[in-house]
C-alpha cells in the first residue's frame, strides 16, 4: 500500500485529478508570465544598450555601464537623499497621524459625533491624485488659499510650490490630509479585540481616561503598529512617484526628485531606456532587500512579522 | 463621585472633542472652499481676499464651460469604459485564480503561489513593463489599462483566504451531482462570497476611476483620455484655454480660474455621492485584508 510514489508517479496522478484545474489556471498563470515576469526579463536591458529597433535580445550587452554611470553622477546622491528624506520624514509625521485619530475617536461616546468624524476623515482618500494635486497647486499659488491664510497673519504670498525648501513639508502635509482617515481604520479595527475588563480594572483603580488610553489602549494596538511598520521600513526607499511628478518642477528637482521619479522622467520623456532601467532595478532589488531584512528583524525582535 | 480623576476626564474629553472637530473642519474647509469658488462670480473672486465663507457673487458660467466642454464628456465615456470592463476582468481574473489556489491536493499551487506572491515584492520596472505593453500590441488602447492589470495580487490573496474558509462539504455534494469546477466557483463559491466580491469589486472601482499614470504612459490619442488625464491637462497643466475660447484673454484668466474649480467638483461629485453609503464595505475590506497580515 504505502509504496513510495515516484515523481513521475505523482505527476501523472495530479494531473489526472486536476487538468481542469489547471485549464482554469490557464489565463492567471499567462497573465503573470506576460505581464509581471514579462518585465523582470525586459529587465535586463539595464545591462545592454537598448534601441527600439534592435529590440531586447539583439541589443548590445554593455555589463554594468548604465549602473557606474548612475553612481557615479550627480544625480545618484541627489534622487537617493531625497527618496530617504521624503521617506523619512513621512514615517515621522505621517505613520503616527492616524494611530492619534484611532485613539481620539475610540475615547468618543457620542456614536454620531462619531460617525461623522469618520466618515469625513476618510472621505479625502477617495478623491483623485489629479485632483488632490490640482488643489494643492491652487492653493499654494502666490494668491492662493493658503497663502492668504498666512497673509492674514502678515506674511507676503509667495508661489509655494517653485520653493524647493517647501516641496517637502507640502509633500508630507497633504499625504496627512489625504490618508489620516483612511490608515485610522485598521487600529480602529484593532482596538474592537481590546478587552473590556482591563478598562473595568483601571477604572476601579481610578485612572483617568488619558492613562488608560496611554497604558491599555495604545499596549493593545502594539502588534498592529508593529506589522505597519515593518511595511513601511520595507517600502523606505519606495517612494511612489505619481503624487511627485505631479507636483514638482525644474526648480524644485533639488529636493523633490526621487529614484522612481527619476527614473519616470530619463525612460519615458528622456529616451534613455537602458539607464532608466538600470536605475529602476537598482531600486527594486534595494527595495526587496529592505522589506525581506525588515521582517528577518521583527521576527527576531518579537513574533509580527509578514511571513 | 467627585474625585480629582472624573475632573481631569472632563478636561480630557472638552480637549478630544476640540481636536476632533479641529480636524473635521481642516478636511472639509478646502473642499467647501472649492464648492464656494466654482459657484463665485469670477471676476470678483479674483478680486476677492480672504476666506470664503459662501460664493461671492453667483455665477454658473464655469460650469456651463465645463459641461460644454466635450474633454469632460470624451474623460467620463472613456472613464466608464475603463471602469465597467476594467472591474469585470479584475473579478473574473481573480476569482479564477482564487479558486483554483484555494484548492486542496493540487500539487503545482505551492509553486503558483511563491510565483505569484513574488511578484508583489519584485518588478521589472516602469520602462520594462512599458515595453511588454508595446510589445502584446496594447498601447494607445483603452485595454491597455485594463489587461496588464487584470489581478490585483494582494486582492487575489484575500479572495483566496475567503474561498479556502468555504466548507467543503457544499462541493463534494455538487461534485456528486456531476459539477464541473466552473459550475462549482459561478454557482456554489461566489454566491457564498458576495461580502468579499462587493469589496474587491469597490476596491478594483476606486482604483479604476482614480488610475491616470499608466494611461498618460500608453494612450496618446486625445480622444481615449479617461477622465483623469483630462483633469490633469485643466488642473496641473493649467489649459483651461479650450474651454473659453471667446473669451477676451483677461476674462479668460478671470473664468479660468472658476473653471478648474466646477471641474474639480464635478468629477468629485459622484464619489462623493457614493463614498458614504460604500463605507462599511471599506471597512469591512479592511478587516479581512489584516486577517492575512
Amino acid at each position: 500500500m504505502s509504496k513510495p510514489t515516484t515523481f513521475k508517479r505523482r505527476f501523472v496522478r495530479d494531473f489526472r485529478m486536476n487538468k481542469y484545474l489547471y485549464l482554469m489556471m490557464i489565463p492567471v498563470i499567462a497573465y503573470y508570465v506576460i505581464f509581471h515576469y514579462g518585465p523582470m526579463y525586459g529587465a535586463i536591458i539595464a545591462f545592454k544598450d537598448f534601441t527600439p529597433i534592435k529590440g531586447i535580445l539583439g541589443s548590445d550587452w554593455v555589463g554594468l555601464k548604465h549602473f557606474e554611470d548612475f553612481f557615479g553622477s550627480y544625480y545618484f546622491l541627489r534622487v537617493l537623499k531625497n527618496t530617504i528624506l521624503i521617506s523619512l520624514y513621512t514615517l515621522i509625521f505621517e505613520f503616527p497621524a492616524p494611530i492619534i485619530l484611532a485613539l481620539l475617536i475610540n475615547e468618543v461616546r457620542r456614536r454620531y459625533f462619531k460617525r461623522v468624524v469618520q466618515t469625513v476623515t476618510y472621505m479625502p482618500y477617495f478623491i483623485s491624485l489629479v485632483v488632490i494635486c490640482g488643489i494643492i497647486t491652487d492653493f499654494t499659488n502666490a494668491d492662493g488659499l493658503i497663502n492668504r491664510l498666512f497673509m492674514l497673519l502678515g506674511y507676503d504670498g509667495q508661489a509655494m510650490l517653485q520653493k524647493p525648501e517647501l516641496f517637502r513639508p507640502i509633500y508630507v502635509l497633504s499625504e496627512i490630509w489625504q490618508r489620516i482617515g483612511w490608515e485610522s481604520i485598521i487600529y480602529i479595527a484593532a482596538l474592537m479585540s481590546i478587552d473590556l475588563e482591563q478598562y473595568e480594572a483601571a477604572r476601579m483603580d481610578g485612572a483617568s481616561r488619558l492613562k488608560q488610553m496611554i497604558y491599555i489602549t495604545l499596549p493593545g494596538l502594539l502588534p498592529v503598529i508593529t506589522i505597519m511598520f515593518i511595511l513601511r521600513m520595507g517600502n523606505l526607499l519606495n517612494v511612489g512617484f505619481e503624487k511627485i511628478i505631479l507636483l514638482y518642477n525644474p526648480v524644485t528637482y533639488e529636493t523633490a526628485d526621487v529614484i522612481s521619479s527619476f527614473v519616470y522622467r530619463k525612460g519615458l520623456l528622456e529616451f534613455g531606456w537602458s539607464y532608466s532601467s538600470a536605475v529602476g532595478l537598482f531600486n527594486s532589488v534595494i527595495n526587496l532587500a529592505l522589506l525581506v531584512s525588515a521582517n528577518y528583524i521583527s521576527r527576531k525582535v518579537n513574533e509580527n512579522s509578514l511571513w | 463621585m467627585k474625585t480629582e480623576s472624573s475632573w481631569l476626564d472632563r478636561l480630557f474629553n472638552l480637549m478630544n472633542y476640540t481636536l476632533l472637530l479641529l480636524l473635521v473642519m481642516a478636511t472639509l474647509y478646502p473642499l467647501l472652499y472649492v464648492l464656494f469658488a466654482s459657484f463665485s462670480d469670477p471676476a470678483r473672486l479674483l478680486a476677492y481676499k480672504g476666506l470664503l465663507w459662501k460664493p461671492v457673487g453667483f455665477s454658473l458660467e464655469a460650469y456651463r464651460s465645463v459641461l460644454a466642454n466635450p474633454g469632460i464628456g470624451v474623460g467620463f465615456r472613456n472613464t466608464l469604459f475603463i471602469v465597467v470592463f476594467g472591474v469585470t476582468v479584475n473579478i473574473f481574473m481573480t476569482a479564477l485564480g482564487a479558486y483554483v489556489l484555494s484548492r486542496k491536493n493540487v500539487m503545482w499551487n505551492k509553486v503558483f503561489m511563491f510565483l505569484i506572491v513574488f511578484t508583489m515584492f519584485f518588478g521589472g520596472g516602469l520602462i520594462p513593463m512599458y515595453l511588454v505593453v508595446k510589445g502584446v500590441g496594447l498601447l494607445d488602447s483603452l485595454w491597455s489599462t485594463i489587461i496588464p492589470f487584470a489581478i490585483g495580487t494582494f486582492n487575489l490573496i484575500i479572495m483566496r483566504t475567503s474561498f479556502m474558509g468555504i466548507p467543503d462539504s457544499l462541493e463534494e455534494s455538487a461534485k456528486i451531482d456531476g459539477a464541473n469546477h466552473f459550475t462549482i466557483l459561478f454557482r456554489i463559491i461566489l454566491p457564498l462570497s458576495m461580502p468579499v466580491i462587493a469589496v474587491m469589486i469597490l476596491y478594483y472601482a476606486v482604483d479604476k476611476w482614480n488610475g491616470w499614470f499608466y494611461a498618460s504612459v500608453f494612450i496618446k490619442s486625445r480622444e481615449l483620455f479617461p477622465l483623469q488625464l483630462v483633469l490633469r491637462e485643466i488642473l496641473i497643466s493649467n489649459s483651461t484655454d479650450s474651454m473659453s475660447i471667446g473669451a477676451s484673454a483677461g476674462d479668460r484668466f478671470q473664468i479660468g480660474e472658476t473653471i478648474k474649480y466646477a471641474t474639480i467638483i464635478v468629477a468629485t461629485f459622484p464619489i462623493m455621492c457614493v463614498y458614504p453609503f460604500l463605507q462599511r464595505y471599506f471597512v469591512k475590506g479592511v478587516m479581512v485584508g489584516s486577517l492575512k497580515g
